[in-house]
């Protein structure tokens, strides 16, 4: 009698231990997103001041817009190094449109108007991601090659269509009918940036595309078993071409808001933009071999490694020890992240969280029975 | 039981003078099969032998050269394995062709997802259609939201089959079904065999075990070396007679007492 109760009163601390560390692990990039706001809350009185956490999140979500399309890339099991060269060269296409285009053969300089000049931006940039999805997926080179050679291409493109030069007269001529670019992507609605509200409406419409359609569906599919996918009819070629289109749109987006952001189209714009979205995908707890991750996790880690960066400035460490300790943090993240996937394969989490979800279920007979009281 | 119902209509399925090379290397050559419905045959051959090859142009993962196929009579083309779905040809894959990180709902519909009048998943909907579908198949199975990596071999080969017939199949390819299962869950594949059989779906079977292939074929029909030794019913031949067109490509007549010795 005695004995049973203390039997299960074990059982239940274990149990309990067991959800804690599974809460721990899975939202590790949470729990590492609070300590930060926590160390450096009470290291700088300014980290929560308002305005401060607006700047820091506009800057977030620059690499939050650019690290959702990558996450697409990521979940085929592709990934995507071309999109901080497309941001320098939609910024160029935009800045080009905005001084005035000469019209090759003419004397004419065309001045379109600025939502033409967003919608040719953006034009670029998903073409830019049509062409790397072409590569990888009709003429199968893999996404690591054609993406990096995207990354030489497009940015030598930025440079060729400029010259080398930075474009700032942008922001228009009312005699021209092209003002008004610094506003729309620039401006703010509502004391919340521009940036801000676009990467909500990217996250919102990406988390809706993964989640709730077939096509979602399907990059995870592919990303968990090409062959499989291609059998059961799926069209691989089509789904992971749009997943490049998509991520090339998002860069897109970023370089026209980058551009209205530092008031000036710079073909050098958006370097490492790449390894700052990869970066925030693996700290979010996608898998880079593809099938795993999700829109929420991205988004955190780009808040991660946006309020790691920006706190390490407000308190005065040095821009050196600043890359150094990114750089643990991204390792750390996948360390933990492989820890989690080796518990997780060896069945004591899954099997924990298959008789949660699955209420009344057999389990898959491992012999790992736990029982968890719902207390 | 295949010979009365010839004699009233075509074959469900039939292969006709197939031929698929690579390169220079005939993997099947000539090779003509047919399928009833409610029957098992089995194709059966050692490695190389072409059953694959075969069987994968009946599924469309690689179309044939040359050859004819005829289902129910009416000639077919068969060059995706969309052609194939659609003409109810499904097929269950050696290696359990499932994508691991997703549930078993989205693993039957994939690719096929049943969506609502928004264009969106309609996720309660196939999970119920996939919990109807196991209580026929597999009433055991009762893990609709887990990835299907954290299931058994059984289960998921259970999720294959579900997949497979879901669709109104008339004809299923198996390839291998049992290789990678322990003695149970064979069993429990073996019965799933049997249950769909006497559903009436025609089901070509390619299996090294032997064992398998008497319990479950109607008819045996065995390749060597890319070209068909011959089709023989279950019932009228010995396993070592199998085991000699298999090993030898000598039909049951030609096998001599020597041969049989040597097999052994």
């Amino acid at each position: 009698m005695t004995a049973t109760t203390a039997d299960s009163d074990a059982q239940a601390r274990e149990a309990r231990r067991r959800r804690i560390t599974q809460i721990m692990v899975e939202g590790r990039a949470f729990v590492a997103l609070i300590v930060i706001i926590i160390i450096f809350a009470s290291l700088s009185p300014n980290f929560l001041a308002t305005e401060n956490l607006i700047i820091m999140t506009r800057q977030v979500a620059f690499n939050a817009i650019v690290a959702t399309g990558m996450l697409l890339t990521i979940l085929h099991g592709g990934i995507d190094l071309s999109v901080g060269s497309t941001v320098g060269l939609t910024g160029v296409i935009a800045g080009t449109f905005l001084e005035g285009y000469d019209v090759p053969l003419t004397e004419l300089v065309a001045y379109p108007s600025v939502w033409v000049v967003i919608i040719l931006s953006l034009a670029v940039g998903a073409f830019v991601g049509w062409l790397n999805g072409f590569v990888i997926a009709r003429l199968n080179v893999a996404p690591f090659i054609a993406t990096l050679g995207m990354l030489f291409a497009a940015r030598g493109m930025a440079l060729v269509i400029s010259d080398g030069r930075t474009f700032t007269q942008l922001r228009g001529d009312p005699a021209l009918g092209n003002t008004g670019f610094l506003t729309v992507a620039g401006g703010r609605l509502l004391n919340i940036p521009i940036p801000v509200l676009v990467m909500l409406v990217v996250a919102i419409l990406a988390s809706i595309l993964l989640n709730r359609t077939p096509y979602g569906r399907w990059l995870y599919a592919i990303g968990g078993n090409p062959r499989a996918a291609e059998l059961s009819g799926v069209p691989v070629q089509m789904v992971v071409t749009r997943a490049y289109v998509l991520s090339g749109l998002g860069a897109g987006l970023v370089g026209l808001l980058l551009t209205a952001d530092l008031v000036a189209a710079t073909p050098r714009a958006g370097q490492l933009y790449e390894l700052n979205a990869i970066a925030a995908v693996v700290i979010g707890g996608a898998a880079l071999s593809g099938g795993r991750g999700t829109v929420r996790g991205t988004l955190i880690g780009a808040f991660v490694i946006g309020f790691l960066v920006t706190g390490l400035v407000l308190v005065g460490v040095s821009v050196f020890w600043q890359q150094v300790i990114t750089g643990v943090v991204i390792i750390l993240a996948v360390a933990l992240d492989q820890a989690q996937q080796k518990l997780m394969a060896s069945g004591r989490l899954s099997g924990e969280r298959k008789k949660q979800k699955d209420a009344g279920g057999t389990g898959s007979g491992d012999g790992v029975e736990v029982s968890a009281p719902a207390s | 039981m295949a010979d009365e119902t010839s004699t009233v209509r075509p074959p469900l399925v039939e292969l006709r003078d197939m031929h698929v090379a690579f390169g220079g290397v005939k993997a099947v050559d000539g090779v003509t099969v047919d399928l009833f419905p409610g029957e098992v045959v089995a194709l059966v051959g050692g490695n190389g032998a072409g059953k694959t090859t075969l069987i994968k142009s009946l599924s469309g993962a690689h179309p044939a050269d040359a050859g004819q196929i005829l289902i129910e009579g009416q000639p077919v083309t068969i060059h995706t394995p969309r052609d194939a779905k659609s003409l109810g040809v499904e097929t269950i894959y050696q290696t359990l062709a499932l994508a691991d990180n997703v549930d078993a709902p989205s693993n039957v519909f994939l690719g096929r997802e049943l969506t609502t009048r928004w264009g969106n998943l309609d996720s309660s909907a196939m999970e119920d259609a996939t919990r109807k579908l196991m209580a026929r198949l597999n009433p055991k199975f009762e893990n609709f939201i887990v990835p299907v990596q954290s299931l058994s071999g059984g289960q998921r080969q259970s999720v294959a089959i579900a997949r497979a017939v879901h669709f109104n199949a008339r004809v299923l390819i198996m390839d291998e079904p049992t290789a990678a299962l322990g003695p149970a869950e064979t069993e429990q594949v073996r019965e799933l065999i049997r249950q769909l059989q006497r559903e009436g779906l025609g089901i070509f079977l390619i299996s090294h075990d032997i064992h398998d292939v008497f319990d479950l074929a109607d008819r045996i029909s065995v390749m060597l070396q890319g070209k068909l030794v011959g089709t023989v019913n279950k019932d009228d031949v010995t396993v070592d007679e199998v085991l000699a067109m298999i090993i030898l490509g000598k039909r049951p007549g030609e096998v001599t007492i020597e041969d049989i010795a040597e097999l052994h």
